[in-house]
């Protein structure tokens, strides 16, 4: 709670004025009070404020969506999470504290000593400021800018004005409503026109408490003709105090540019990771989601992409894991706006133990387009007698000059597989192993490089529980 | 009932009291059956190192089965009798542990493994036989593979593609004796390696079971048709009837069989 006799309340203007150093944090629990610390906090200009508390009172008002989506989601007491952390005062736990499997799973993935701490919530900051600035260095040059949410606001507002809450409005969901809310951190990407970015951009570059918090807020605009890849998230388990996180990501992509956005999540066993992901492509513009869901308690994420210039083409990769206790709900949106777009979603689930994966697909194409085809493959893959698996497709495609096709598929690694790979020699886990990974082998490939080593000894060490 | 025949020599060597049972598979009056139902009814039979031998029989015989239950397949259980490896005892052990001891059972129907690659595959098995930590050197065994896939005619594109999917059944039975050909096994059983395949097939798939035969491998082909004995030539002839042997003979035994039938052994058996 706030601390009432280090607050200055200035009676006439409404307002709370703080101390300076930001020693106290806003508490638990959500209310305008504590809107208007964040937003004080980050001296934000009044449009922004008014953004925010506009959003909260939408998220007061929408009902969770437990009429289609999990009642697991009931679980989720917004009264006792945090919603702001200031820097420097990141809860945090000794190594003693740290779980043992935590601490083996970093082992088994070969992470840096360094990063180690960061991960498992030892300390706050992981120090890759000279990385971070070298790399700054060279993208200014080209006139990108790459910088956090709260600056991108401040400092750069007739960029990134025009376009924030446009992709996503604050209403679209109650979890948009929410981090439209007490957003703080992620990142926001301006690439010139005709600029080609050879390395991507990665979060983790500019990663603190704040960034890799919980309410990220992520804006990509791509201008015409360039092409940006940006990836976030690790392999690496990530210690989260808080149990829910739920980011925003818009993407922008003017024509003729392309932007790829991968992501890796692998949040620790007790968070709900609740996101909304969604890129406007214009014409002739392209936008790829590559996404890898392995953690969480539940994670809900249906990347999209509303097609709206001509020729214009998105797609949606997408791997998710889920082991005991984990619900797996992800898919993709396609939304056909203009004639001869494209898109092509893949999704590869696997369910271990009692885990259940979803995959929720929308595609929609009205009837005066024409010339559009879609492409949506899902197939699972059930580890075990109690996994599960469930497929909700939703196709309204209209008129009779478009196309859609959707494949799925339900399998199970039988047991004769089993016997023929023991029968060279394998042992039994190893043999689930290989079958996993031959089943989502070809999408692995999708992922950058130093992603899809990580990702297979990941997917390896969930195996391991698995068999027997 | 069994050392009919073969060299004095290896005779000799094969009798030092206290190995006796070093160098065979031995397998003593074995008795499986899957889901209650028994198979084998009683099954003695031994393949010393350095020996071909053949198994024939009708449908049902429990042929197949016998080969399963020796590679520790999980739906038999044993429910009697002796089976040694090099001595060591193979029952209710997990199939790899088999695999490991030195046994290659080339499959009837060899499964299809999507997105395994062949080179892959053979070098997790290659691996699992490494002591721990320990892995295959990849320009060595690439050239070693290569020579073998030269050897059988398989295409050295085939490395790449996913294990047995989409494979023709000739295709299948090479990729068995690849994997033969690479995993060096002391004993060899191979199940119905000639079902499915045309004259060129059977002569390459045989000619590379030919090429693995010397003194430090035993080998049992179970077959329906003589006509693969003819391309590998055995030691000993088989017969198998309802779950246990019922005749040996020589290679002249597979003529004799494919003349008169089946019916003639059983009604022998019976007498």
């Amino acid at each position: 709670m706030i601390n009432p006799s280090q607050v200055e309340v200035d009676r006439d203007k409404g307002n709370f004025h703080y101390d300076t150093d930001y020693s106290f944090d806003a508490g638990v629990g959500l209310s305008e009070d504590v809107i208007r610390y964040i937003s004080d906090v980050k001296k934000e200009d009044p449009w922004v404020l008014d953004f925010r508390l506009k959003a909260l009172k939408t998220f007061e008002k929408k009902p969770m969506p437990t009429h289609w989506a999990t009642d697991d989601l009931k679980n989720i007491n917004f009264d006792v999470i945090r919603y702001y952390l200031a820097k420097g005062q990141t809860p945090s736990r000794t190594w003693d504290e740290v779980p043992d499997d935590i601490k083996n799973t970093f082992e088994r993935l070969g992470i840096p000593e360094q990063e180690r701490k960061f991960l498992a919530g030892v300390e706050a900051q992981f120090d890759s400021e000279a990385a971070y600035s070298r790399m700054k260095e060279d993208l200014e040059k080209e006139g990108v800018i790459f910088v956090g949410s709260t600056e991108g606001l401040k400092e750069y507002p007739e960029i990134f004005r025009k376009w924030f809450g446009k992709v996503i409005p604050t209403s679209d969901n109650k979890f948009s409503a929410l981090n439209s809310a007490v957003f703080s951190g992620g990142s926001f990407i301006y690439i010139p026109p005709g600029v080609k970015l050879a390395q991507p951009l990665q979060a983790y570059f500019r990663i603190n408490a704040e960034n890799f918090g919980q309410f990220e807020r992520t804006l990509i605009i791509a201008d015409e003709g360039s092409e940006v890849m940006y990836m976030e998230g690790c392999t690496a388990p990530k210690f989260e105090t808080s149990t829910l996180h739920s980011a925003v990501v818009e993407l922008v992509a003017l024509k003729g540019a392309k932007i790829q956005y991968v992501t890796v999540q692998n949040w620790s066993n007790n968070v709900f990771n609740l996101v909304t992901k969604r890129a406007l492509a214009e014409e002739e513009a392209e936008v790829r989601w590559i996404d890898c869901n392995i953690g969480s308690r539940l994670t809900m994420k249906y990347p999209g992409v509303i097609l709206r210039g001509k020729k214009a083409r998105g797609e949606v990769v997408s791997i998710a894991l889920a082991n005991d206790g984990q619900h797996q709900d992800t898919g993709a949106k396609m939304v056909h706006a203009a004639d001869e777009t494209t898109s092509n979603v893949v999704s590869k689930s696997i369910s271990i133990g009692e885990g259940r994966s979803s995959y929720r697909g929308l595609v929609q194409m009205p009837g005066h387009l024409k010339g559009c085809k879609n492409n949506t493959e899902c197939d699972a893959l059930l580890i075990n007698n109690n996994s599960q698996t469930d497929t909700y497709p939703a196709i309204t495609v209209q008129g009779d000059a478009n196309s859609v096709q959707h494949e799925a598929s339900v399998s199970k690694v039988s047991a004769e597989q089993i016997f023929y790979m023991q029968q060279r020699g394998l042992g039994e886990a190893e043999a689930m192993s290989l079958c996993v990974n031959g089943f989502v082998n070809d999408l692995i490939r999708e992922f950058p490089m130093e992603y899809s080593v990580e990702l297979k000894r990941l997917i390896d060490l969930e195996m391991e529980g698995s068999v027997g | 009932m069994f050392f009919g025949k073969g060299t004095y020599s290896s005779q000799l060597i094969l009798r030092i009291p206290f190995l006796i049972t070093v160098n065979t598979l031995k397998i003593e009056n074995l008795q499986a059956s899957i889901e209650d139902k028994a198979i084998l009814h009683g099954l003695s039979l031994e393949i010393p190192k350095g020996e071909v031998h053949a198994i024939m029989g009708p449908n049902g015989s429990g042929k197949s089965t016998l080969a399963k239950v020796l590679s520790g397949h999980p739906d038999y259980e044993v429910t009697g009798g002796t089976a040694t490896l090099d001595d060591e005892n193979i029952l209710g052990l997990e199939p790899d542990e088999i695999s490991r001891l030195g046994l290659f059972l080339a499959f009837q129907y060899p499964m299809e493994v999507p997105g395994v690659t062949i080179a892959n595959f053979i070098r997790a098995a290659r691996n699992a036989r490494l002591p721990k930590g320990e892995k295959v050197k990849a320009v060595d065994f690439y050239k070693e593979l290569y020579e073998h896939m030269d050897e059988l005619g398989m295409d050295r594109k085939f490395t790449s593609r996913s294990l047995n999917d989409g494979f023709s059944g000739g295709e299948k039975k090479r990729c068995e004796i690849l994997q033969m050909s690479m995993l060096s096994p002391k004993y060899c059983i191979l199940d119905e390696t000639d079902s499915g395949l045309d004259i060129d097939a059977l002569r390459v798939v045989s000619q590379g079971v030919n090429r693995m035969r010397n003194p430090e491998r035993g080998i049992l082909v179970i077959t329906h048709y003589q006509r693969l004995l003819e391309y590998i030539v055995p030691d000993y002839v088989h017969v198998m009837s309802e779950g246990k042997i019922v005749r040996t003979g020589g290679k002249e035994l597979a003529l004799e069989l494919e003349e008169r039938g089946y019916d003639w052994i059983k009604q022998e058996a019976v007498a």
